[in-house]
């Protein structure tokens, strides 16, 4: 299919679509109202459902409702809607039910703002709601590769019967690129039958299906988390996804940085590469599961001298790099708030002057 | 090579448009190209602009501070581009509205009475299509047949409007070219 220039919220509408997802919950948020927008359009020429909810509280337990039911089903939000979410995405990490989450992140906390942000690292890695659950958090660097997660995280979800996350931000979401949308990362839904409320006679059953997240009896409970515990490990180890830019040979320091951030970094890291100084990057694509070994190895390097973690929020990925280091780095943080966004020549400055220092 | 123009003027000057209309023509001869709104807490005749990027390689930063050109539709938008763009860029001035100039010696201005030239074609509306074919001519951004036929599919849902735009495409090629 030949390429077409897509706005990142409507590309992940349309690859919601591809992905075989017949329906789209949401309550509109700025920098993230087009991927509603275009829905509200598309979903009836598929058959598709489009239902505008009361609140992102509301929401999240539609979401939770379709995908008791084992339907493919997505919701796209923004930071303070994500938080509205948050309980039912809990529930739904509890009752095991898969289920795709967007956050297109604006600034935070409270109300905010409402330009680009990485504010929602801690909300969408280590929990937002209540309880011992994880999401799979899945970050794009752009439009095209937030058609393909967004394409790949319908079988992931279903995979580990989990919600999935793709935590982009506002220049994502608002900015337009030229798209494909690969049809070999359709994956047909997988077969239910054995837990979803598909209904009985469905599927010729006579075995009652109970979605709940409620466990009263201590020792159930327990083995519920073991499930859970069991899934994130087998994330760690056959969900990880990273790209490594300009590690090959030596560099003096590490970047790690993640979704539009990288962009930027990137090309400091190829005009720096200009004036002869080598810098290598770490970008994670997966937040959860985190690339702890890359970034390790990485960081490790002989000639590596510094490590940074360049974040669009006050230092929150940095404790993920710290926890993967084991303390044989130091990193610093390097990063801004509220919508304003380094420019590649304020991060090789930056870089610059901490080699200077060292 | 990379380039980037910053389109910019009031909203509903089809600032957007214009620059769509030139990412969907450099998309099409093959290159990568970026389309960056600005996005905020904007209102009806506030100011719109947005920059796009067009390159023979992968894409980096979509933050730019310092583009290559800039197409300026009112005053407010030159007054607070034109000290940014790179020396040797091209500055259009939609002299309709601008009174003044640049003051930079060592950028080419383009000097177009966008909305003078659109109101003599018979509508203002499409003095961004003036500016934006006008600015391609100067530029060489892009390829002017390839930005015709963009233009002309954009409009092809009303085909009413597609000779009005033809000229207005054909106008800003003109006054490029007697610049």
């Amino acid at each position: 299919m030949a390429k077409v220039l897509m706005k990142g919220n409507e590309a992940i509408g349309e690859a919601a679509i591809r992905a075989g997802c017949l329906n789209y919950f949401a309550y509109p948020i700025t920098p993230q109202s087009e991927v509603a927008e275009y829905l509200a359009k598309r979903m009836p020429e598929v058959n598709g459902v489009f239902l505008q909810g009361e609140s992102e509280v509301a929401v999240g337990y539609m979401i939770f409702g379709a995908a008791a039911c084992g339907e493919r089903v997505m919701t796209t939000s923004s930071s303070p809607g994500v938080s509205l979410m948050s309980e039912a995405i809990s529930y739904i990490a509890g009752a095991r039910c898969p289920a795709v989450f967007v956050n297109i992140v604006r600034g935070g906390p409270g109300l905010g703002g409402i330009l680009p942000s990485q504010g929602d690292y801690f909300q969408a890695t280590k929990g937002g709601g209540h309880g011992d659950y994880h999401l799979l958090v899945l970050a794009p660097d752009g439009v095209q590769e937030a058609v393909e997660m967004t394409m790949m995280a319908f079988p992931l979800a279903e995979k580990y019967r989990g919600p999935v996350m793709i935590m982009g931000d506002g220049l994502i979401g608002q900015m337009m690129e030229p798209v494909e949308f690969p049809e070999n990362l359709y994956v047909p839904p997988s077969n239910k039958d054995d837990w979803a409320t598909t209904g009985m006679d469905k599927r010729g059953s006579t075995k009652k299906n109970i979605v709940k997240s409620l466990y009263l009896d201590p020792k159930v409970l327990n083995q519920n988390n073991l499930t859970l515990k069991a899934q994130y490990e087998q994330m760690k180890r056959e969900e990880i996804r990273f790209e490594a830019y300009n590690t090959d040979g030596d560099y003096q320091a590490l970047i790690v940085s993640y979704g539009t951030m990288s962009r930027v970094c990137k090309t400091a890291i190829d005009n720096m590469k200009e004036q002869g100084l080598e810098i290598g990057m770490i970008r994670p694509k997966t937040l959860f599961p985190f690339p702890e070994k890359a970034i390790h190895d990485a960081a490790i390097k002989p000639s590596c001298k510094r490590v940074i973690s360049i974040e669009m929020s006050m230092g929150q990925m940095i404790e993920d790099v710290e926890r993967s280091l084991k303390g044989k780095r130091e990193v610093t943080w390097f990063g801004q708030c509220g919508g304003d966004i380094y420019t590649p020549e304020e991060v090789a400055e930056h870089v610059v002057s901490l080699l200077k220092n060292n | 090579m990379q380039k980037e123009v910053m389109f910019a003027g009031f909203g509903g000057q089809g600032i957007l448009l214009s620059a769509k209309l030139l990412a969907y023509a450099a998309m099409k001869q093959g290159a990568q190209v970026m389309w960056i709104p600005s996005y905020g807490p904007e209102m009806r005749g506030g100011t719109a602009y947005c920059t796009v990027v067009v390159s023979d390689r992968l894409i980096g930063s979509p933050i730019i501070k310092n583009p290559a050109h800039l197409v300026a539709m009112n005053r407010p938008s030159l007054e607070k581009f034109a000290p940014v763009v790179k020396p040797g860029g091209v500055v259009l001035i939609n002299s309709s509205l601008i009174p003044v100039r640049s003051g930079r010696t060592d950028i080419q201005e383009l000097i177009v009475p966008a909305n003078d030239a659109a109101i003599q074609l018979g509508s203002v509306k499409c003095a961004n299509i003036i500016a934006v074919s006008a600015f391609a001519a100067k530029s060489g951004m892009v390829d002017i047949e390839i930005l015709r036929k963009c233009v002309q599919e954009e409009f092809s849902s009303k085909p009413k409007l597609i000779p009005i735009n033809m000229q207005a495409f054909d106008e800003g090629l003109k006054i490029a070219a007697a610049s």
